[in-house]
């Protein structure tokens, strides 16, 4: 198919990892943000073509791993209501609340209804007038110009019955909060394509600088992540801190102008709760002012409710890069995708979840336990020098192992 | 960065295991297999049932026959491709030829909602006609039950089939051996893609039809050229990944496919891209596989070609010799994964 298949090339991708291994000189440790990176790298096994010396870890680019936990409630506290018709998209049906999912809900009874846009949502409350139609508005930069646009759309056409549960996150601060870490094993980022190709780059110079971290605009398949990396490790191999755009075939150094503005005059920059990181200062957007009337959290009497979040789950320290889902003892034991302990084992996106599809085999899951990692070299938690360790091996001064791949 | 009061690494309690139904537990994953091992099975236990094939097969007198059943619930009720009455005379007349049976007889029975339209139920019933015919079967008996508006979504139809087995062959996943050969019958994830897109209101630059069909020809002509059949799935719900894995699991055996070697239209991969759907995860109607000694595989693949519906059969993998019970994947770079079993259906995702 075009403008996939070129990007898949078997032969292309032997190539750039071939330049990646002749680039390396000693380990590295970059971070992919997005999940959606991350599916890719499972999927495609592209971390089974890296130089052991390179090491990706899976960062916090996942909107529905994010999410709070007190806004799974409160979405499901609203869903539940008689009069309300709740939309989202799919994979937020499964991530666990404190009491139930949106699945149960749906199962007892509620209208909840999966759609592939938030203008679905907006149609259908124009189709019900005698219904409040509630829109989860969840995600990165990515899906916030769509959801800003729904509630533009309802404002101009008088539409009263639909609402938005904003649960908007932002990237540049959640970079930040893994930089600023006392555990940060990050030694240069690759950025979300997609988040670029709406925001553009420039918010990404500062933090370059500041951390003296390299960040490449990355895309999506195979062939993007091995040259995003490749573009890491020339970077990091030169002493270089810089923000280069590896996606150029999507993004602009400005990103997408008029969507920009138009989240500007839906949305306001807030405080927001990160799972896996607790509140993040000005990390999220919420509805402006002038808005307010469609937020369903006001609408609905929810802003006040709050939920701690307890278990044994590890998914923060997953979510932050400081651990592999494969370092956590409740993998793929106690935890699975239909019996899930946190949200990065329930989403597409999800990093436990990627590495439960696509690692997991049958003969490691009836091995002793704990479960030894399947697809990691480094499986230990020490933090490398930031500088980059020694010229022949990681910071504990051995030689990582060769990968080695599933028994 | 966060208040450290605040700052929590931790995520919330587990949700105890599911007391109600759920829709997950119709999507042919996990869900699926776990009501059918906890509740179902439990309740009927017999060595047909442990089987774990598409229908049963016994000894009636001196003949052996195979019995099956399946329940078509879609919306909506007619697709590009094909409509409910084609799937419930197809589907079941696929699930006798996976047992290697001539299908003979069929049953339906219809549950039809308050409100239907006659002339729906009329179109619903020449499409079933006209696939028995297809299929050389007789709906011979059948049922009708007529619930409240609101209560069922237009009809739902059950067919059960009764088919005769004319051979000595054994097919199941028990019959799997290290060597086998994976014969796929013709590219996947168009009826999935059909029904979403209808569903949905999703437009592509052509229509992509189901490929729901009767598949029952191209297997009895293996069997007649005495191509010693192992096992034999069609790959609805669930898709061929589903299909394949629960073949390794009943069979213990390690199947190894290849991506490049499973064949997925362009316009079937160009949705899934926007959806973020796995093709091999996707409902087929029409499609199947078979498991062949590499020896016959050749022959096998010649007598498929012939078949329009199995024009496109192409060898996609084997199993392997190995104690492992799973399914891995050749990525197209050359790299190697697992094949699992999904939860319940897929979702559509975020971004």
């Amino acid at each position: 198919m075009k403008f996939v298949d070129e990007f898949r090339d078997a032969e292309a991708a032997r190539q750039l990892a071939a330049a990646i291994h002749g680039a390396v000189t000693r380990p590295w440790t970059i971070m992919e943000v997005c999940g959606g990176q991350t599916h890719a790298i499972m999927k495609f096994g592209i971390d089974e073509l890296l130089p052991a010396p390179v090491t990706l870890l899976h960062g916090p680019g996942c909107p529905v791993c994010v999410t709070p936990v007190e806004l799974i409630d409160k979405a499901t506290q609203i869903a539940a209501l008689r009069e309300v018709i709740f939309c989202s998209f799919g994979d937020m049906l499964r991530v666990p609340g404190t009491r139930c999912d949106l699945f149960h809900v749906k199962a007892n009874g509620g209208d909840v209804r999966v759609v592939y846009s938030p203008l679905d949502a907006v149609k259908l409350a124009r189709q019900n007038p005698a219904k409040e139609v509630v829109f989860f508005a969840v995600g990165f930069e990515t899906t916030a110009p769509a959801n800003a646009m729904a509630v533009y759309q309802a404002r101009q056409t008088g539409l009263e019955n639909f609402s938005l549960l904003v649960s908007h996150v932002l990237v540049p601060p959640a970079l930040e909060a893994v930089l600023n870490s006392p555990d940060n094993r990050v030694q240069a980022f690759l950025a979300a394509g997609h988040v670029c190709t709406v925001m553009g780059y420039e918010e990404y110079h500062p933090l370059a600088s500041k951390y003296h971290v390299p960040i490449v605009v990355t895309g999506f398949e195979p062939l993007d992540i091995l040259q995003g990396v490749h573009m890491c490790v020339r970077q990091l191999e030169q002493g270089r801190a810089e923000v280069e755009n590896q996606y150029s075939r999507s993004v602009r150094p400005q990103g997408n102008v008029p969507a920009r503005e138009l989240m500007s005059k839906v949305f306001r920059v807030v405080h927001r709760k990160w799972r896996g990181f607790g509140e993040i200062p000005r990390s999220g957007l919420g509805l402006a002012e002038g808005y307010r009337q469609y937020d369903a959290e006001i609408k609905f009497g929810v802003e006040a409710y709050s939920a701690a979040e307890d278990s044994e789950c590890v998914s923060g320290e997953v979510l932050r890069g400081i651990r592999k889902p494969t370092e956590c003892s409740a993998f793929g034991l106690r935890c699975t995708p239909e019996h899930p302990l946190g949200a990065t084992m329930v989403s597409n996106e999800g990093t436990c979840a990627a590495y439960y599809r696509y690692r997991r085999t049958r003969v490691e899951l009836a091995s002793s336990s704990p479960l030894q990692p399947v697809c990691r070299r480094d499986t230990s938690l020490a933090c490398p020098e930031r500088s980059g360790g020694t010229a022949d091996g990681d910071a504990s001064g051995t030689p990582p192992e060769p990968f080695r791949s599933r028994p | 960065m966060a208040d450290e009061k605040t700052f929590t690494l931790n995520c919330p309690l587990p949700i105890a295991p599911q007391k109600q139904v759920l829709l997950a537990h119709g999507g042919g994953g996990k869900l699926m297999h776990d009501l059918l091992e906890r509740y179902v099975v439990p309740a009927f236990r017999n060595p047909q049932l442990e089987a774990r094939h598409d229908g049963a097969v016994f000894r009636v007198g001196g003949a052996r026959l195979a019995f099956t059943t399946d329940s078509y619930v879609v919306r909506p009720l007619f697709f590009p491709g094909g409509d409910i009455g084609s799937l419930a005379v197809n589907g079941t007349v696929n699930d006798l030829a996976m047992c290697g049976a001539r299908p003979l007889y069929l049953s339906a029975g219809l549950i039809l909602e308050e409100g239907l339209s006659l002339d729906v139920l009329q179109r619903v019933l020449d499409s079933m006609r006209i696939c028995a015919e297809a299929a050389k079967v007789q709906v011979v008996t059948g049922d009708t039950k007529v619930v409240d508006q609101g209560k069922g979504d237009g009809i739902f139809i059950n067919t059960a089939g009764v088919g005769v087995v004319e051979h000595g062959l054994e097919i199941g996943p028990a019959r799997v051996r290290p060597g086998d050969v994976i014969l796929l019958s013709s590219d996947v994830g168009r009826h999935g893609i059909a029904i979403m897109a209808v569903r949905e209101g999703l437009e592509f630059e052509s229509t992509i039809q189901s490929d729901c069909a009767p598949v029952a020809a191209p297997v009895l002509a293996l069997v007649a050229a005495g191509i010693e059949i192992h096992c034999l799935r069609d790959l609805t719900r669930g898709g061929l990944a589903t299909a394949l894995i629960e073949i390794a699991e009943t069979a213990g055996a390690h199947i190894r496919v290849e991506e490049a070697r499973i064949a997925v239209e362009e316009n079937v991969c160009g949705a899934c891209e926007i959806l973020g759907f796995d093709p091999l995860y996707l409902a087929n109607e029409g499609r199947f596989i078979a498991i062949v000694p590499a020896a016959c595989a050749e022959r096998a693949l010649g007598i498929l070609r012939e078949y329009e519906v199995s024009s496109q059969a192409a060898t996609i993998g084997h199993v392997a010799e190995s104690p492992a019970r799973l399914v891995t994947l050749q990525t197209r770079l050359g790299t190697e994964r697992v094949l699992d079993m999904l939860s319940g259906e897929q979702l559509p995702r975020i971004c």
